[in-house]
């Protein structure tokens, strides 16, 4: 083991960002969940990014087969996974060559230098060791020999094949950097009691190699361990660490209790939506439907017969899903069911980039059936308020019997972060719009005088039997109905029901300014990467920037219009090639909107921002 | 006025006939279907407001519209989905899909052979007419090759399914066949298809009096239909003929016609109609006969449904689930405390 500039005083950090890379076979996942979990046990505010290629196992030791997770710990608020590492774990050459780039000059590398033999060299394509060369001058290089040193540390178990062996060594790296940070190794040792319940011989092999990481570090003068990130300020709760996904099954499950109803999912794997099928299959205790349908329409027509029948229906896709899923979401508007649609959005078009997020899909959403077919469309912003606005998405389909999209993506679906955790008892009720038999003057196109909602007649409801259908129908008796003026009236009452959501929803608020030079706008995912921006620019003295981001996109918030003539300049972030920002031009024609995007499958950069909205600001 | 009719076996088929004006081509098959359909549905025993009707597109497509139940005129081919979740949500409900040719196996026929597979306790009316009717006159997935029509002028070149076939080789429980002028036996076959749990497929052979006008009337014409179709049935022998003298034998691992009291030929060497085998080998024997054309109910395999086998896991999970309540998720494993 080699420290190189290894006599820099130890320094409190009130922020670090750590990424472990390797081989997409070398369990970088399940290294940067541990550790994030532990720090959040220790009350650190989180924030993860995992990044790993669409191959299940691309080839050993190849480029495109690293795998990577990214955590930012804080002992202040967190609300990106950081842009800049204070520190890289490195399993393979590989994985050097393509994450070095984001390492603070200065700051530490962990190698595997077992890893760093001809061949992996060779598929990384580095000419000479970059562990013998200068290419890493300007860092301090702590070089370990994991792989030796894991297969020392399980010398005494008897009978273990060099698989299980190599494998472990992400457990080395994992251990020492929890003796860094100043971490227990209590929990993961909880966690392979758990996972290894029945391979008791793998509790002792991930044991020992974690334990072998953190006493080896914990004798090395040379690692500085004063990187004591402390607990951070948060509100007062029970809080859990929560990823994106499953925070928008839960959503779901929450919104069916309250509601009283019986949530039906029909769903088609594909990533990155899949997480929430695997979360919501798992509760059948609580009379969870969820129904793995042979197609992506299949998915949404069977939802749209549960909603029929009277569940609170659900789909889960992603990009392409949506795209198939199109007609029948034509036809649930049509019929005016609840039905909520979720969108984990991924880089497109077509197949696109499956495992990395974008912000593509907000046209689709919005403008993506034939005729006029308008959808409420909502966006969660946080991998924890994607609970809140799953829930939100059940209470306005329910309430306004109207397909609901909800928009998430690959960003903050798969991070995770601290979440709150909010009892069903103080969510907001749920009413819905059934109608009981012996209703008088009955016909299933009556509608709420202040919703335009219609009413909901669930098959098995004596005297309600009722057809309605994709033809459109008259405005009243629902039959179908090809008059021209019928039409045109049905058209506008579709289109004023979404509209008058507006009256339910609070409008929005700027944060850091409520007027000045500069109006930051943003919706969905880069919530973190835009508020952090933002925040740093008042820090560092720009008092005049505010940050308004867009969770409601259709309708949009009522004081939208307003609150938009209050800066000098606007200027609309999004990773895609300028969708909202076109929106916006649409609907408010007298104000100028430059935009700033991204199209690279990766999130807002923090610095990238800042020099963005420095120009504009001159 | 709407209670009593709550009360079974009091309906009559006038109970089912919905206030909308019936708008098929005078002289089409499906008004037989629907007539058999109405008169059929007070003699099964259940009520009206369990009852739902799911279409997809086409003129079979319209039949919701003329009952008087719950029922859905969705879009092209995905009715079997849409009825699916309407079934799971509440399997306690009567759920029907009325379908085409074109609906079912051409754009449907993914969630065609899924529902199939799958069994989930709907019925599904095939109104097979072997040609694209409301779109006026394409060849569909049925169409005999070298049939004329509006997309295949100079004769159709795409070889046809036989829906049998195809939904035997999908693992379907229950099929029948039945020809379009018979409403007695379509009334029957669909009373015996409600009370099959399981998918039941029923294929009737339609009519289409516009633009595929007598493309069964040589085995269904009156004058020639006992001769050339055979009525299976159950556990009884495979006989048929005007004179009751023709049946089927089995014969190098083939079907074969023979005439009883020919050739020492008597009924006791008749095979006998298994519907209920499990294995579909003679069931797919009989689905692809060309002379006698098996009509009847030619399998009826009772088998576990999907919402009996969902049933059963989740009454497992509930007995064995420490969670009563969403909070108790919500609360459960690693939780963190601030102050």
């Amino acid at each position: 083991m080699i420290v190189e500039k290894s006599n820099i005083q130890s320094e409190a950090l009130e922020t670090v960002v750590i990424r472990f890379v390797g081989d997409s076979g070398d369990g970088m996942q399940l290294t940067g969940t541990q550790f994030t979990d532990t720090s959040a046990m220790f009350g650190n505010d989180i924030a993860t990014f995992p990044n790993y290629p669409s191959e299940i196992r691309a080839p050993q030791g190849s480029l495109f087969g690293v795998s990577g997770f990214q955590v930012h710990i804080g002992s202040v608020e967190v609300s990106t996974p950081g842009d800049n590492l204070d520190l890289l774990v490195a399993m393979n050459p590989a994985s050097l060559k393509t994450n070095l780039y984001a390492l603070k000059p200065g700051h530490t590398i962990i190698v595997d230098t077992d890893a760093f033999n001809r061949k992996n060299l060779e598929k990384a394509q580095y000419k000479s060791n970059p562990l013998e060369d200068d290419t890493l001058n300007n860092y301090r290089v702590v070089k370990v020999d994991m792989t030796s040193l894991t297969r020392e540390a399980l010398k005494d178990i008897e009978g273990l094949d060099n698989k299980t062996i190599t494998r472990s060594k992400n457990m080395f790296a994992l251990g020492m950097v929890y003796w860094m940070y100043g971490r227990t190794t209590e929990y993961t040792i909880d966690f392979f009691k758990k996972k290894f319940r029945k391979e008791p011989l793998l509790i002792d092999v991930n044991t020992k190699v974690l334990k072998a990481g953190y006493n080896f570090a914990e004798t090395l003068e040379f690692i500085p361990n004063a990187y004591s990130v402390s607990p951070a300020k948060m509100a007062s709760g029970t809080y859990r660490v929560i990823m994106g996904n499953t925070a928008t099954a839960w959503g779901f499950l929450a919104a069916a209790e309250k509601s009283g109803l019986e949530l039906f999912l029909g769903s088609y794997p594909i990533t990155p939506a899949t997480d929430i099928l695997h979360e919501l299959v798992k509760h059948k205790h609580f009379g969870v439907k969820a129904f793995q349908a042979e197609d992506e329409i299949a998915g949404i027509s069977s939802a749209i017969g549960a909603a029929f029948a009277g569940d609170l229906a659900i789909t889960t896709t992603s990009g392409p899903g949506l795209a198939l899923k199109g007609e029948a979401l034509g036809l649930a508007i049509m019929m005016e069911l609840p039905l909520v649609v979720v969108n984990v959005q991924r880089g497109g078009p077509s197949t696109g980039l499956p495992t990395k997020t974008e912000q593509s899909d907000l046209f689709q959403a919005l403008y993506g059936r034939n005729g006029e077919s308008p959808a409420i469309v909502i966006a969660a912003s946080t991998p924890s308020n994607c609970f809140d606005f799953a829930f939100q998405a059940a209470k306005l389909a329910l309430e306004h019997m109207t397909p609901v999209i909800l928009l998430t993506d690959g960003y903050i679906a798969n991070g995770s972060a601290p979440w709150r955790i909010q009892s069903v008892e103080e969510l907001p009720e749920i009413k819905n719009n059934k109608v009981k038999e012996g209703a008088d003057n009955w016909s299933p196109y009556i509608r709420n005088e202040k919703t335009l909602a219609r009413n909901w007649a669930i098959p098995g409801t004596i005297g309600l039997e009722h057809r309605i259908g994709g033809l459109e129908k008259d405005s009243i008796t629902g039959n179908v109905s090809q008059a021209p003026e019928n039409h045109e009236i049905m058209t506008k009452i579709r289109a004023e029901k979404v509209k008058r959501v507006q009256d339910d929803i609070p409008e929005i608020k700027t944060e850091f300014a409520t007027s000045g030079d500069l109006l930051v706008v943003g919706w969905g995912g880069t919530y973190g990467s835009l508020h952090s921006a933002v925040k740093q620019m008042n820090l560092v003295g720009y008092k005049n920037i505010g940050l308004a981001h867009f969770n409601y996109i259709n309708p949009l918030p009522k004081n939208t219009g307003d609150l938009l003539t209050k800066f000098k300049k606007i200027v609309v972030c999004e990773l895609n090639n300028g969708q909202f920002v076109n929106m916006l031009r649409m609907n408010f024609t007298g104000i100028e909107f430059l935009q700033y995007n991204k199209i690279q499958g990766l999130p807002f950069g923090n610095s990238e921002l800042m020099e963005v909205f420095k120009k504009l600001i001159k | 006025m709407i209670m009593e009719t709550a009360v079974e076996n009091k309906y009559t088929y006038k109970d089912f006939e919905s206030d909308q004006e019936v708008r098929w081509c005078p002289g089409c098959d499906d008004y037989v279907i629907l007539r058999s359909m109405q008169k059929a549905l007070p003699e099964m025993g259940v009520k009206k407001e369990d009852v739902v009707f799911v279409s997809g597109i086409g003129c079979s497509s319209r039949f919701p519209y003329y009952i008087d139940t719950y029922g859905m005129h969705t879009i092209h081919g995905r009715a079997p989905a849409i009825a699916s979740g309407v079934k799971l949500a509440n399997p306690s409900l009567s759920v029907w899909v009325a379908t085409g040719d074109g609906d079912a196996m051409a754009i449907g026929g993914n969630h065609f052979i899924h529902v199939l597979r799958r069994n989930i306790d709907l019925n599904i009316i095939l109104f097979n007419n072997e040609i694209y009717g409301l779109t006026k006159g394409q060849f569909s997935p049925t169409s005999m090759v070298g049939q004329k029509t509006k997309s295949s002028p100079y004769g159709n070149t795409q070889p046809p399914f036989n829906p049998g076939e195809l939904a035997l080789g999908a693992g379907a429980r229950f099929y029948g066949r039945i020809s379009g002028n018979s409403p007695k036996d379509i009334s029957q076959m669909l009373i015996d298809a409600h009370h099959f749990k399981g998918t039941s497929l029923i294929e009737v052979l339609q009519n289409c009096v516009i633009f595929n006008d007598g493309c069964y009337s040589n085995v269904t014409n009156k004058d020639v239909k006992e001769d050339k179709l055979i009525f299976l049935e159950h556990g009884k022998p495979m006989i048929f003929g005007k004179n009751r003298d023709k049946g089927l034998v089995l014969s190098n691992l083939k079907l074969e016609v023979v005439t009883i009291g020919e050739n020492g030929i008597t009924e006791d060497n008749i095979l006998i109609h298994d519907a209920k085998e499990k294995d579909p080998t003679m069931h797919q024997m009989l689905v692809r006969l060309e002379y006698p054309l098996a009509t009847g109910i030619i399998r009826s395999y009772n088998d576990l449904t999907l919402e009996e086998r969902e049933a059963e896991v989740t009454k497992q999970v509930k007995a064995n689930s420490k969670f009563k309540k969403i909070d108790d998720l919500f609360f459960s494993g690693e939780t963190y405390k601030v102050e």
